[in-house]
């Protein structure tokens, strides 16, 4: 779990930092199920640095008084890659980028732009905006998320199939490490010169340095964006369905599939976010007495799709995805529907914010896995969750339900969301861990991934040897150790 | 007429028998290797589809509810006439019907008789369970009428052998596991791998196991129950037709006729027979902690992998972790206290003293973890004689004296007379067989006190060990558990005082000395055979033998002896134990085996048996088995 909160909008705090502001500080970032685990030995200083010069010397000094540090972007770190090592006896500086957030130039020829690292996501599309450009990436947490972020977790977007992930995007960075700064000599779009060493810094977690700069691709804003959405008689129909679209290679710039249970929930929530899960469920209900009769409600799942491009492109797509979902007995439900999908998608994001009110608690964790291992993933995962629950005492069965959220050639990225309902349990945190731990030990066992977005962070470490073997640990350690013999970056993540 | 509506798994998706086998021919497992073949032989993969759909059909069950009730009421029918009751543990079957509707079941019960499947079925169908699906042996698909109403009834047929057919055992393996991935219906077979002729435990098959596990590593189904079936009959239907077996007499081959034929057997009288349905064993919690699902991670599902190490070491605890369970949920009647009696009484015992022997037996029995079927509102001796009577085939009684064969002071043995006597004790055998495993480990700690060289814990326990791995084919042990073993054999005869522990020695007392005498005596006969056994190798055998030969060479060496009064090992002459001391000498290293295409050749090392010689309380030449009085 995150020791780290969302929204936060702790920037602000930055002006003038008292004492009382770091207490302040603290508790924002304390702001998961987990208390606060930031811990200052010696008097804390906090730096907020508004351009790369500025964290060349942060970081100098840094070393030259051996003080941990550890780079904070948007802190929506789903991995506890924000928490603070417990054991760490140094003076903890938390680095945060959020004013390196300016655009220092775009370049329309080679649709590139260069920008500084601690932008948020939604404040890049905002300006790239201004000059008809966007990046398209869009993870769910664009709002608060960073540029640097996405580089030192590797991050995906929504929108991927046509813009890419964080790695396919990136075209240069500025890496400021113990050791100096990394960075190539030139932007070339591709290059044999070795192993890429920006796949060092990408996914690195804030342990190998501190990224300032980032050079990104841009693209012109599309003209034309269109939601849809598809019901499908079961969840093995529609996961036949978006692997059939991801075989002919004619994902849309967003395929998500939802399983029953997913958008039949929504009572426990707060009554606003209800409403939307109401609202989409109507919209649904509408569809499915009207037209699809057949179909059995406790059964049918339903994808939400987003075209993006040209208006007639877009329409031609569309008519490509329906035909071949109309042979998975998928049956189209709608724009709207669409629509309040992705809304519902962005809700359940923040899941365990909302239900705190009403005994619930939850997360959601996600994993990337082959085509054939799918719905074996899907069913065994979210099995073991209902079981682990009730072998712990959780009187109502919990909500346990998944979502196929991306297409590769190869595979797909699966996300499980998953609460319970806590009362007359005396340490619920205690026991979501263990059966988060234990649907994570499923997903391993049944081929999937130790994570496809969200890192490892602290919260995944003790797998991540047998994920990578123990030659690869070492490869990432000796890298480790020659950039940062002192762990200056020492937030212990990954290894 | 009764309304048939079993529970079912509850993520079934219902279909056809047509549509099942649709399933498996297209399956990308069979459909790879049928591209193997194609390559392998040059034969066109139509050719090889077809074979792979004739053999499909030839094994295919045909589901059919007609056919099941007609099936259900003929074997009410037959049952009726043949037992006098048949008891079901309810909670057992309240456990299974519970596990079939959360997961894909196998049944995996005890084999002693042909009986057993049709039991299976029909207790299953009236308690309206959904009826297993059988891997039965081949032969049974030739009486006509039977074998199309079990196909009809749920079984499948397999060949005995199909080892190297790798068509054969594609779509068997294939159609095994789509029934279970599809929660089709319990799969249904027999860890055994055959009848036990003996009565006692089989060791444990491994090759149908791996294959109802796969599934469930490789991730296609959340978990498998195991569910463990004791069957205990009072007494077998084929008993007299096992012993002619293992005394080496062709067995006619089984027909309907055959079975009908058995019009006698309708009108005679087989006691009683109790189901035990075992806890369901979750294949995920045996496997949670030990084992790495991961490994199939990087190949394609359809392709198989050899089974690792620890994959390998897995199934074999699995297996044997279920026959255990089969034992000690085994019910044992009296006529099995009474058959272990008498065979330390040859040729016969006074009627009270047998009465008395029994009470004793049945304590002993149920204080070493034994079930007993003992009706409580008969006088004891009623019991015995119902059971002597149940039993007369086997055993008489004239003039107060019990007796299995007549044995006048001027009678001549002859070798005729050696082969019928060894009929009635091998059949008698088969009954104490029944509970030789729940006697094993204190009866082995007694011998090993009775041979090791001081009655120090560590010689003693050094000899069990030696004797515990000696006869791991002959008994059921739980694989490397060699230590706890011996300190729960200990420990039982501890608690009966039978012996004294010390932190040091362990000492038979003098309370137990009859027990003791006892446990020695009902374990001597296999002792002695395996001492026979060594010495036929040991001074008659040069050169290399094919296991047919050993096994006729142990015959009429053993028939010499006993001729010759030098030997009373009747059991010497069971091919099944003669099996066993092959299997046992090789695992000992006192013979090597080099297998060719058609057979397998052994070889014995002389160097080798000089090491165990000793251990074995052999003194070569001159050979003095000591025979303990009682
Ligand atoms: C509701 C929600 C939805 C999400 N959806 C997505 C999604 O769709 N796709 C996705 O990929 N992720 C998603 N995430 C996870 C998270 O947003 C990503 O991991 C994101 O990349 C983190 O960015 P951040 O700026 O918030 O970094 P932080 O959380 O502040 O830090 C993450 C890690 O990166 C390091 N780091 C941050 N900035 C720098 C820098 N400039 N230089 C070096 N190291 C740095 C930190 O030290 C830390 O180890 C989601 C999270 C939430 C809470």
């Amino acid at each position: 779990m995150s020791g780290s909160g969302l929204a936060l909008p702790w920037p602000w705090l930055c002006a003038s930092l008292c004492e009382e502001a770091w207490q302040e500080l603290l508790k924002w970032n304390g702001w998961g199920y987990n208390d606060s685990k930031f811990t200052f030995n010696k008097k804390g200083q906090a730096e907020f640095t508004d351009c790369h010069d500025d964290v060349l010397r942060i970081v100098d000094l840094a070393c030259k008084h051996n003080v941990c540090i550890i780079p904070f972007g948007g802190g929506t770190s789903v991995s506890s890659a924000l928490e603070c090592p417990e054991d760490e006896k140094r003076t903890i500086i938390s680095l945060d980028t959020s004013q390196m957030s300016r655009i220092l130039w775009i370049d329309e020829k080679n649709l590139t732009a260069h920008v500084e690292a601690g932008i948020t996501g939604q404040d890049l599309e905002k300006q790239l905006l201004e000059s008809g450009y966007c990046t398209g990436h869009e993870p769910d947490s664009m709002e608060f998320s960073t540029l640097g972020g996405w580089v030192a977790t590797r991050a995906s977007g929504m929108k991927k199939n046509i813009y890419g992930n964080i790695e396919d995007l990136v075209v240069h960075l500025k890496v400021v490490t113990p050791k100096g700064i990394v960075e190539k000599s030139c932007q070339g779009p591709r290059m044999s010169t070795g192993p890429d060493i920006y796949h060092f810094i990408m996914g690195s977690e804030g342990t190998l340095g501190v990224v300032t700069e980032v050079t990104i691709k841009i693209r012109p804003v599309p003209e034309y964006q269109k939601y849809g959405s598809v019901v499908f008689p079961n969840f093995e129909r529609g996961v036949a369905c978006l692997r059939e679209v991801a075989r002919q290679r004619c994902a849309p710039a967003s395929i998500r599939l939802m399983d029953n249970a997913q958008f039949q929930f929504g009572h426990a929530l707060k009554p606003q976010v209800a409403s939307i899960f109401t609202s989409f469920l109507d919209g649904l209900k509408k569809f499915y007495i009207t037209k699809f009769k057949g179909f059995d409600p406790n059964q049918l799942c339903v994808a939400t799709l987003l075209f993006e491009g040209d208006r007639e492109k877009v329409l031609q797509h569309e008519k490509q995805v329906y035909d071949i979902a109309a042979k998975f007995g998928g049956l189209a439900a709608g724009e709207d529907n669409g629509q309040r999908g992705y809304m519902l998608t962005f809700v359940i994001a923040y899941l365990r914010d909302l239900g705190m009110d009403y005994y619930l608690i939850g997360e959601s964790f996600e994993t990337s896995v082959p085509w054939d291992r799918v719905l074996d993933l899907c069913r065994n995962v979210k099995e073991r969750i209902v079981r682990e629950c009730k072998e712990r005492g959780v009187q109502f069965p919990p909500l346990s339900t998944c979502r196929v959220t991306q297409t590769y050639d190869a595979g797909a990225c699966v996300y499980f969301y998953f609460a319970f309902n806590y009362r007359g349990i005396s340490d619920p945190v205690h026991v979501y861990e263990e059966i988060e731990f234990a649907a994570r030990e499923e997903i391993l066992a049944n081929g999937g991934s130790l994570s496809h977005h969200h890192g490892v962070g602290k919260l995944r470490k003790q797998w991540l040897k047998d994920s990578i073997s123990h030659v690869g640990i070492g490869m990432l350690q000796s890298v480790k150790n020659y950039i940062d013999p002192n762990n200056i970056f020492g937030s212990r993540n990954l290894l | 007429m009764k309304c048939y509506s079993p529970v079912i798994y509850r993520s079934l998706i219902p279909c056809k028998p047509s549509a099942l086998k649709n399933m498996v021919l297209q399956s990308d497992q069979l459909q790879y290797v049928i591209r193997q073949i194609s390559l392998e032989s040059g034969e066109s993969l139509d050719v090889v589809q077809d074979q792979a759909t004739e053999i499909l059909d030839e094994m295919g069950q045909n589901l059919n509810l007609a056919a099941i009730r007609m099936f259900a009421l003929t074997l009410s029918k037959i049952f009726k006439r043949l037992f006098r009751k048949v008891c079901v543990n309810e909670e057992g079957i309240q456990r299974l019907a519970q596990a079939i509707q959360d997961h894909p079941v196998v049944l995996l019960p005890s084999h002693r008789s042909y009986v057993d499947f049709l039991m299976m079925s029909y207790i299953l169908y009236t308690y309206d369970l959904a009826l297993p699906v059988i891997a039965a042996g081949m032969d049974f698909m030739g009486m006509k009428i039977v074998g199309e109403l079990l196909r009809m009834s749920g079984a499948f047929f397999m060949r005995r052998t199909f080892r190297g057919n790798k068509l054969y055992w594609a779509v068997f393996a294939e159609y095994v596991k789509t029934m279970l991935r599809n929660g089709y219906a319990p799969v249904e077979f027999f860890l055994e791998g055959q009848r036990s002729r003996t009565c006692k435990t089989l060791a444990p098959k491994f090759g149908l196991l791996s294959v109802v596990m796969e599934p469930f590593f490789k991730g296609e189904v959340f978990d498998t129950h195991l569910v463990p079936v004791s069957i205990s009959y009072e007494r077998v239907l084929e008993e007299s037709l096992y012993a002619y077996e293992l005394l080496g007499v062709p067995k006619p081959k089984e027909s309907t006729s055959g079975l009908i034929k058995a019009r006698k057997i309708l009108s005679d009288d087989f006691g009683s027979i109790h189901i035990f349905f075992g806890e369901p064993m979750s294949l995920r919690s045996l496997a949670s902690g030990k084992l790495n699902r991961s490994q199939y991670n990087l190949i394609p599902r359809h392709l198989s992998q050899r089974p690792s190490e620890e994959m390998h070491t897995f199934i074999s605890d699995v297996a044997y972790k279920v026959e255990l369970q089969q034992i000690a949920n085994m019910v044992l009647s009296p006529g099995v206290l009474i058959a272990a009696i008498l065979l330390q009484n040859v040729p016969s015992l006074n009627f009270s003293l047998l009465v008395d022997k029994t009470i004793w037996l049945k304590d002993l029995t149920e204080a070493f973890g034994g079930c007993l079927e003992w009706p409580d509102n008969m006088s004891a001796s009623k019991v015995v004689l119902a059971s002597v009577d149940l039993h007369s085939n086997l055993m008489r009684i004239a003039d107060g004296e019990v007796v299995l064969f007549e044995n006048g002071p001027n009678d001549v043995l002859t070798e005729e007379k050696v082969f019928t006597r060894a009929i009635t004790l091998l059949m008698c055998a088969s009954y104490r067989n029944q509970m030789v495993n729940t006697y094993a480990r204190p009866a082995l700690v007694v011998l090993a006190c009775n041979m090791a060289p001081s009655s120090s814990r560590d010689d003693v326990s050094r000899t069990f060990y030696f004797l515990r791995s000696l006869f791991s084919k002959e008994f059921i042990f739980f694989p490397g558990l060699e230590e706890k073993d011996f300190e729960e054999g200990s420990f039982l005869l501890s608690k009966c005082d039978i012996v004294h522990l010390t932190p040091l020695e362990i000492v038979l007392t003098k309370n137990g000395e009859s027990a003791a005498m006892f446990l020695v005596r009902m374990f001597q006969p296999f002792l002695e055979g395996y001492q026979l056994a060594f010495m036929h190798l040991a001074n008659e055998v040069t050169g290399s033998l094919t296991e047919k030969q050993y096994i006729s060479g142990m015959r009429s060496f053993v028939t010499r002896r006993i001729l010759a009064g030098d030997s009373q090992c009747y059991e010497a002459l069971s091919s099944d134990m003669q099996k066993n001391t092959l299997a046992s000498f090789m695992h000992l290293g006192i013979m090597k085996v080099e297998k060719s295409i058609d057979a397998a050749i052994f070889t014995v090392d002389k160097q080798a048996m000089a090491d165990v010689e000793g251990k074995l309380g052999l003194q070569m030449p001159i050979m003095k088995i000591p025979v303990p009085r009682l």
